[in-house]
């Protein structure tokens, strides 16, 4: 445990001393907020909660931008060698993997949190229940969490940061595209039927807008809980198989 | 303190290592020669935990390296070919962290890593980026990385590659003065540095030693020159 303390401070240290941090905090507040604006219609809509304004638009930008934070975690440590010196260091390496993807979540909780103006002004508008925003901010978390997982499963494969982010990125764009309802919609046609709510619970949206919409279901926490799981998991095995 | 005992490791059909059997005892400098590709570097990342050998064990201090790694690394301070090193860090943030990760906290770990920083000499550039340093401050800051928790045991890869007369006439000081009381097994290309530094040294090639003794013996056995012996006994890249 404090081997995880040590690795997560340090990964932390190095987020912040580089500009990559600061850029997709940016960009993602940036890109987040012109949703809400543009098509989430935030001021138009009448309404008092953020679930289609703002909450609907995360998994698009959180796509690209999450394996953009993830994609030097385990990649620049093979390709700098720095990961003989980890090997060779009383520290397990689940530990190393648990440290960095803590980290890299803590990036994306302050991304998150830092798009707190629109909670406010929401409040100051109208009278939202603010315990459905607070799962809604839970939902995106999870699902930043989960793009991270899969990143950092990626990033065990190459050593090459921008082979890490498009293959990881593309993963993420086609969990999100490929199970957005007006997509699966016009491809289930061709598929029997049953099929497209089979590939409507397998994606993201089920269970990421259920929290959105303020409703806590085991299904959703168990979909992200054990994605996150699988590619941990999966990292460490790559990993200890890249040595064998 | 190191028995390596009928280490192997196979890269698929390839072998690297081929049944090596040595030891190294406290207050030795045992040289580890033998042309490139010859399995040194492959030997020690198995010696030192990294790589898990295909068949065979190395007891650190008498524990396995393979059955108990955690307690077998804490006794082994390495230093990896080409000195990696985490750039975006400054060399006392790099050593602290290194500090911690070897189980060291609080004061011991601060007087660890000003006790590393002198034994490198690395006060000028303690504070700087690592990012920023030449090549022979690297090594040394890596080099300190495997001093800081006092090892018992040194495993040191291609430690003076790279670096200056000056600076190789350093390294090799320092790697005599630590001898004493450790034991070192370490690796070079450059064969007066076992005369320099090593109580011993072995040639490998091709997986297997081919030729084992102090300097002089080996000397002896290349009548006079060291170069000669090792172009004899080992193989060419391009034979083979």
């Amino acid at each position: 445990m404090k081997n995880v303390w040590t690795i997560f401070k340090r990964e932390i240290g190095s987020y912040f001393s580089h500009p990559i941090a600061y850029a997709v905090i940016v960009v993602f507040l940036l890109l987040s907020m012109v949703f809400a604006f543009t098509l989430g219609g935030f001021m138009d809509a009448q309404d008092a909660s953020l679930t289609y304004s703002f909450f609907a638009y995360l998994p698009f930008v959180l796509m690209v931008l999450v394996p953009a934070v993830g994609m030097r975690l385990l990649s620049e440590e093979q390709r700098s060698g720095t990961i003989e010196l980890l090997g060779t260091m009383p520290v397990t390496m689940w530990s190393v993997i648990f440290g960095k993807f803590l980290a890299a979540a803590l990036v994306w909780l302050i991304a998150l949190l830092l798009t707190f103006p629109i909670w406010i002004t929401v409040n100051h508008l109208g009278d939202p229940d603010n315990l459905t925003i607070l799962s809604g901010y839970i939902g995106g978390f999870l699902v930043a969490c989960t793009f991270l997982a899969i990143t950092l499963l990626v990033s065990a494969f190459t050593r090459d940061q921008v082979i890490c982010l498009i293959v990881a990125a593309t993963i993420c764009i086609v969990i999100v595209l490929g199970t957005f309802d007006p997509f699966v919609r016009a491809y289930a046609k061709a598929l029997p039927a049953g099929f497209s709510d089979a590939i409507t619970s397998l994606g993201v949206w089920d269970h990421f807008m259920s929290l959105a919409r303020g409703s806590f279901r085991l299904q959703d926490a168990t979909w992200f809980v054990s994605i996150i799981l699988a590619c941990l998991l999966g990292t460490s095995a790559i990993l200890s198989a890249k040595r064998a | 303190m190191i028995e390596v005992e009928n280490l192997s490791k196979q890269f698929g059909k390839k072998t690297a290592v081929d049944h090596l059997s040595f030891s190294v005892r406290k207050g030795e400098v045992l040289g580890f020669l033998g042309p490139n590709g010859a399995g040194k570097s492959t030997t020690m990342r198995m010696v030192t935990g990294f790589l898990p050998p295909t068949s065979g064990d190395a007891k650190i201090c008498g524990i396995s390296i393979v059955g108990n790694p955690s307690e077998a690394k804490r006794k082994i301070g390495y230093l990896p070919e080409s000195a990696p090193l985490y750039n975006d860090m400054t060399v006392t943030g790099f050593l602290r962290f290194c500090a911690e990760a070897r189980g060291l906290s609080g004061n011991t770990r601060n007087d660890a890593v000003e006790r590393s920083i002198a034994t490198c000499f690395l006060q000028s550039v303690a504070y700087q980026s690592i990012e920023t340093l030449s090549k022979g401050y690297r090594h040394r800051t890596c080099l300190a990385q495997a001093l800081l928790h006092d090892p018992e045991v040194l495993i040191l890869d291609e430690p003076t590659d790279g670096l200056d007369p000056n600076q190789k006439h350093e390294v090799r000081q320092l790697i005599k003065r630590l001898g004493e009381t450790k034991a070192i097994l370490f690796s070079t290309h450059i064969l007066e540095e076992v005369e320099a530094a090593c109580s011993r040294a072995v040639i490998v090639d091709r997986g297997k030693i081919v030729v084992d003794g102090t300097p002089s013996e080996l000397i002896a056995k290349g009548k006079g020159s060291l170069t000669d012996l090792f172009r004899k006994v080992t193989t060419l890249d391009t034979a083979a």
